[in-house]
């Protein structure tokens, strides 16, 4: 009985013994919850397709984190995964019929392939090196795609019309948002973990970590690996969304967008990436929709990315520019910094106005 | 057909080699990637379209306004951006993709996004061992290696060149020696931007104006500092020759070789580089800690 009522009670000390200690936990608990229950309050398309979109890239952007942000591997071809494993699952659609969620784990399974493709060269580079050779790829590709038309990629067009990830645009709502949740609690899960530790010392000091017996190539695979596969399930995601898989998944701009989502929203912390999207990607939507009074649900969408009208960036570019000069760590560690405090015993976060640590009381400094 | 290769790829490699020794010049001293480099030379040939056609000003005079405003912006910029995060490695390389899309929308906003074109400064071509070269290109040429000899010449025989070369060796040994290491680096931000804005002069006649056509350009020369070295002069020359080259035979010999230039260009710098890691002539890097 005493073990029933255990369970019973547990996520309720869960609630309060680690979550609603600390504003920054309970925000996200909020936001979470008031995602789940969007569609209550509106069904409105437009906007379900936007929150859709920009739960699939703040996927997309946690992924760039867990390699970039935690290991310090700048990735400058962030979209080769994104746009492999869009290509696969289109591919595996159109061609052999196969249902989404075959296609999509498959997608995510060619990203992997992809990222032992870059990790394994790219291992011997460091720091700068890297991030310009890792650029290198999705162009490559982007231009295979470009050179053959009436290939299997179907060239500058891309492909279209495959299956739709769901029957109706709430039933895909209800599929992209508790996967972006899930998958960013695991992700956050693993970076609060020994491998988590592991990434991030190697990108304060290499050098140390090897000397401390562990191998770091192996970490490095990892990390590539780990980031491809959940960018690849964020890139299947995207192709069944918007029934296509074109070029602009390859482009130069996806892989800087994703850095710029995850840098204005704070790198090395999961939720900040993802806080980025889901701030920027929305934001600038709507300031579209108000400039071009009411955007027309249709639209073409494989050039989706590369419509990106001018006001819209402009105003994206200042904004990010502005918030970048006044908090150069990003929006979310800057707000951390600010309600949050590491006990100097403990290394247990506090609520920054706390006098003494929630758990071993020592006095907070 | 070889002929234009030679002529097209000359070109190419010129453009290239200005561009990226200006990045690599400002990489080597501040550790600054600079990914605004390309949109400062797409805003200096806009700004020559500006002054050449639309205000009717004569061309030379619009060439020297023009270099000299994109000096002065970039440097700007760089005093008041770059310069209060660059001790945030990701936040300088946003800050700078911001910069470059900022003077994209501004171009596109002010001028359209329809291909434009600036009148040649000097018109003509003539005959070479059988092949029609415009004056223009020989122009182009002659430029890049004056260009590139002086600033060798400056890096390599006067004050301020030994400094930024001190600075780029290291940062805080120059600064005990009494560099004034800020000023410093500010010059070469502005050299390095000047040197862009030059390259972006001598292509304004040659190719036409987009406001995206900054995005390839630094592609390329990404490629090339990586796959000459970064912080190499000599590489960047070299780099710059090798990818200018390779381009434009893929354009010229492969079918369908305007789609793969760059793609052959990047998988040439990639097959480099796994061999030699820190590209053909860059300097072996401590491991550098922390």
């Amino acid at each position: 009985m005493n073990v029933l009522a255990a369970y019973v009670t547990r996520p309720f000390k869960l609630l309060r013994g680690e979550i609603l200690v600390l504003p920054g936990r309970t925000a996200v608990l909020l936001v979470c919850l008031l995602l789940l229950l969007f569609p209550v309050i509106s069904q409105e398309p437009y906007i379900l397709r936007v929150l859709i979109l920009a739960g699939i890239f703040a996927i997309f952007a946690a992924s760039w984190d867990l390699l970039s942000g935690f290991t310090g591997q700048i990735n400058f071809g962030h979209a080769l995964f994104f746009g492999v494993s869009a290509y696969t699952a289109a591919i595996l659609n159109r061609d052999l019929g196969w249902a989404p969620w075959a296609t999509i784990p498959l997608g995510a399974i060619a990203a992997v392939l992809a990222g032992l493709v870059v990790g394994i060269p790219c291992l011997r580079l460091r720091g700068t090196y890297l991030a310009f050779a890792t650029l290198a790829f999705p162009l490559i590709l982007l231009g295979v795609v470009y050179a053959n038309p009436r290939g299997i990629t179907e060239g500058e067009l891309g492909i279209d019309g495959i299956a739709a990830l769901s029957g109706s645009r709430v039933a895909s709502y209800y599929i992209v948002i508790p996967s972006m949740i899930v998958l960013g609690f695991i992700m956050w899960k693993i970076a609060n973990s020994k491998i988590g530790l592991i990434f991030h010392a190697i990108r304060e000091d290499e050098v140390t970590v090897r000397a401390s017996g562990i191998n770091t190539t192996r970490y490095k695979l990892l990390a590539f690996c780990l980031s491809g596969l959940i960018a690849g399930i964020a890139g299947g995601l995207y192709a069944h969304f918007i029934k296509g898989a074109g070029p602009s998944t390859l482009e130069l701009l996806l892989s800087f967008q994703v850095i710029i989502w995850a840098v204005f929203g704070g790198i090395a912390t999961i939720y900040g990436p993802m806080a980025g999207v889901m701030i920027l990607y929305p934001f600038t939507e709507f300031v579209l929709i108000r400039y071009l009074g009411g955007l027309s649900e249709k639209g073409p969408p494989l050039s989706y990315l590369a419509e990106l009208s001018q006001a819209r960036l402009l105003i994206f570019a200042c904004i990010v520019l502005m918030v970048l000069l006044f908090m150069p760590q990003g929006l979310t560690t800057w707000l951390r910094d600010k309600t949050e405090k590491v006990c100097p015993r403990c290394k247990l976060q506090n609520v920054a106005w706390r006098r003494k640590c929630r758990v071993c009381a020592a006095e907070l400094r | 057909m070889a002929e234009n290769i030679l002529i097209y790829g000359l070109v190419a490699s010129g453009v290239y080699a200005l561009l990226a020794v200006g990045f690599s010049l400002i990489f080597g001293v501040a550790r600054i990637a600079n990914l605004s480099h390309t949109a400062f030379y797409m805003l200096a040939a806009y700004l020559i379209y500006y002054f050449a056609t639309s205000m009717g000003l004569d061309l030379y005079v619009s060439i020297i306004l023009a270099i000299v405003i994109v000096t002065v912006l970039g440097t700007i910029s760089y005093r008041l951006l770059i310069v209060r995060v660059r001790q945030h490695q990701a936040t300088t390389l946003i800050v700078t993709i911001a910069m470059a899309v900022i003077i994209q929308e501004a171009v596109l906003d002010r001028f359209g996004g329809q291909p434009q074109g600036v009148p040649k400064l000097i018109s003509g071509s003539r005959e070479i061992f059988g092949a029609t070269v415009l004056n223009q290109q020989l122009l182009t040429l002659g430029v890049v290696i004056v260009l590139l000899v002086a600033t060798w010449a400056f890096l390599m025989k006067t004050k301020p060149g030994v400094a930024i070369r001190s600075i780029a060796q290291d940062r805080e040994v120059a600064n005990l020696m009494g560099i004034d290491v800020p000023r410093m680096e500010m010059l070469t931000m502005a050299l390095s931007v000047g040197l862009a804005a030059i390259a972006g002069a001598l292509v304004a006649p040659l190719f036409v104006l987009t406001p995206g056509m900054w995005a390839h350009p630094l592609v390329m020369i990404l490629a090339v500092v990586v796959l000459g070295g970064l912080g190499s002069l000599k590489g960047s020359l070299i780099g710059a020759v090798i990818l200018g080259f390779a381009e434009n035979m893929v354009v010229f010999l492969a079918p369908s070789g305007a789609f793969l230039k760059t793609s052959v260009a990047l998988a040439i710098m990639l097959v480099v580089i796994l061999i030699k890691p820190e590209g053909l002539f860059g300097v072996v890097f401590e491991e550098e800690r922390g």
